[in-house]
């Protein structure tokens, strides 16, 4: 009994000693998954960053001698319809990718986190109208939203990005508007509002950082489904252009040739796929780390 | 109960206003003179003024809003700029053919998100519940086109058993109408599998660990009713009306998925709609998904309801 007690008693102090981010990162790290995530992930942002370094050819150059051939050594992913080498073209692909997904839920963010915090903190009527066009837009299916914006903005990379973004902003918005509400009624929330700070003090300084676990969870999440957006807009044609090489695009011609050059379809899909599961480990991860319960 | 239905369907009109809205402004969203864009190639003055009164475009954008919601109340979707057919009858001829891709996919989201979601909680932290979660991860990872596409080149191009692309109408010939379907069902109901799973898996755990099934295993039941009578009841009741919200999910790969295998349904209808610029068409497309959506939320919220006892009240 007297063991039990003086146990937790040093767990506790433990716990004190370590700042909640830290403690957020040490328990992150001690999820194999999530390592696997962040090791990936860092290994495609350095493919995106030295792609000109790391990338054997030049991903736009094509060739009529070499259209559609097979791995081989000089040419280990295979070459395409026009003769371009896949594995630079996968490797230059990263960065539409990863930039979509990074832009698509940085603009989500900084348009769903203050209409979020504006319905929770206010309520009454501006909570209901922005709960409603909140609705209102997640009623229209996510891909669909986000193809009929592309649409009438017009097909390029940067106006993909922005429909990714506006159609992933009401999960935000929802998120935001309700962990605003269960935090608002905590006392430090209330002490602040009594001390005499104003609410957009309250809202950004107390409020906001309380939520940002929640908020980072979604967002690792998001970006994995941005990118499989972006890749569905480019597949369509309504992301990246040609010919700079994006993995949805890769995917479209590759349709074209599956019954003679099969290897073109099979990279560019295996990379999103494993950028994807990497966000989602990585989401994973930091929602079990952060999720004060599973202490 | 009736109470909050009332709620309920009161908080309806108000989303249904602004979905209207937001559909129609897509429209201005576009640089320009929709007049013109809607003209394409034509530049004949005569036919763009006609064009402008023919779709109000020369009056305020209320008044333009005013007439669109009027038509579409009364059933009245405009016309297909396109192919000049009536954009009711160009859904209502794609929709089944999306409706039956739909339900076997939810069908095989079920038959094998369930059980494998039930066997991963009950054979918590064995080889078979790490199988099962890498497969939920590699559900929700994997982008349906290229699922698709890998599908396509092993059985209709390496092995010759299913058709790479086309549909066959279930009235016509119900085993070539399956054999074209059961593909693109399975890359739509793969996605969701994964999510059901999950969703089952810790249902099930905060089931498996309640008073209850205590109770039924201390009567000395067998593991068996224990977890087929006692516990999958309860965790399930949430799971199927989860079903009907990842509607919106279906309807978001369908479009994918359509495209991939040349399904003439729904999502191959708006990508289409898209290319030529058929604003009426896509607006009627989304219009239609967003109403089944708000209507199948409608009714998994009743049904979480009746099958609640302690919500019923």
């Amino acid at each position: 009994m007297t063991d039990a007690v003086i146990v937790t008693s040093v767990i506790a102090v433990n716990d004190e000693l370590e700042t909640p981010a830290r403690r957020a990162l040490r328990r992150l790290f001690a999820r194999k998954g999530a390592v696997v995530g962040l090791v990936v992930i860092m290994a495609f942002i350095a493919l995106a960053v030295f792609a000109p370094l790391i990338g054997p050819y030049d991903p736009v150059a094509t060739s009529w001698a070499l259209v559609r051939k097979p791995p081989s050594a000089l040419h280990w992913f295979g070459t395409d319809d026009l003769g371009r080498d896949i594995l630079s073209r996968v490797i230059f692909g990263a960065r539409a990718s990863l930039v979509a997904g990074a832009i698509a839920v940085g603009i989500a963010l900084s348009i769903g986190v203050p209409f979020g915090l504006l319905a929770g903190y206010r309520g009454g009527f501006v909570d209901a109208l922005i709960g409603r066009i909140t609705d209102a837009m997640l009623a229209c299916p996510f891909l669909i939203l986000a193809i009929a914006l592309a649409a009438f903005l017009g097909p390029s990379l940067g106006n993909a990005m922005i429909a990714i973004g506006i159609s992933t902003t009401p999960v935000f918005i929802r998120l935001t508007r309700g962990q605003t509400i269960s935090v608002k009624v905590e006392d430090y929330v209330e002490a602040a509002r009594a001390i005499g700070n104003p609410p957009w003090r309250i809202a950004l300084f107390h409020i906001l950082p309380n939520i940002l676990p929640a908020l980072l969870v979604q967002a690792t999440l998001s970006i994995a489904a941005a990118i499989i957006a972006e890749a569905a807009l480019s597949f369509l044609g309504l992301g990246q252009q040609p010919p700079s090489p994006s993995w949805g695009s890769m995917l479209n011609s590759a349709q074209r040739f599956l019954t003679n050059a099969p290897w073109m379809a099979l990279w560019p899909g295996f990379a999103i796929f494993l950028v994807v599961l990497s966000f989602n480990l990585i989401g994973d991860g930091l929602r079990d780390a952060l999720d004060p319960r599973s202490r | 109960m009736l109470n909050f239905l009332g709620k309920r369907i009161l908080q309806l009109i108000p989303t249904l206003f602004f979905v209207s809205v937001l559909i129609f402004l897509l429209q201005h969203l576009l640089p320009g003179d929709p007049a013109l864009v809607m003209a394409g190639e034509e530049r004949d003055p005569a036919v763009i003024a006609q064009i402008r009164q023919q779709y109000r475009l020369d009056q305020p954008i209320p008044v333009q809003y005013f007439y669109w919601v009027k038509g579409i109340a009364s059933g009245d979707f405009g016309e297909s700029l396109r192919i000049k057919v009536p954009v009711r009858e160009l859904i209502a001829q794609k929709l089944p053919v999306t409706m039956q891709l739909a339900s076997m996919a939810i069908v095989i989201a079920f038959l094998i998100g369930i059980p494998a979601g039930i066997v991963s909680a009950v054979k918590r932290g064995t080889v078979w519940d790490y199988g099962a979660n890498l497969f939920a991860l590699w559900g929700i990872s994997t982008p349906n086109f290229w699922l698709g596409i890998m599908l396509i080149f092993l059985f209709s191009i390496e092995l010759g058993w299913l058709p790479a692309s086309g549909y066959v109408p279930l009235s016509e010939n119900w085993r070539a109408s399956l054999a074209s379907t059961i593909m693109p069902a399975f890359v739509l109901g793969n996605a969701i599998a994964a999510i059901l799973m999950r969703h089952t898996r810790s249902a099930m755990l905060q089931v498996l660990e309640s008073d209850y099934v205590r109770t039924a295993r201390a009567k000395g039941l067998s593991e068996r009713t224990v977890i087929l009578k006692h516990a999958m009841r309860n965790a399930l009741t949430p799971i199927i009306t989860l079903g009907a919200l990842e509607f919106g999910t279906l309807l978001s790969g369908a479009v994918l998925t359509e495209q991939i295998f040349s399904v003439p349904g729904f999502g191959k209808l708006i990508v289409d709609a898209v290319f030529n610029r058929d604003y009426a068409v896509v607006q009627g497309v989304v219009l239609v998904t967003a109403t089944i959506y708000i209507t199948l939320n409608l009714i998994a919220d009743i049904a979480y309801i009746l099958v609640n006892p302690r919500l019923r009240g």
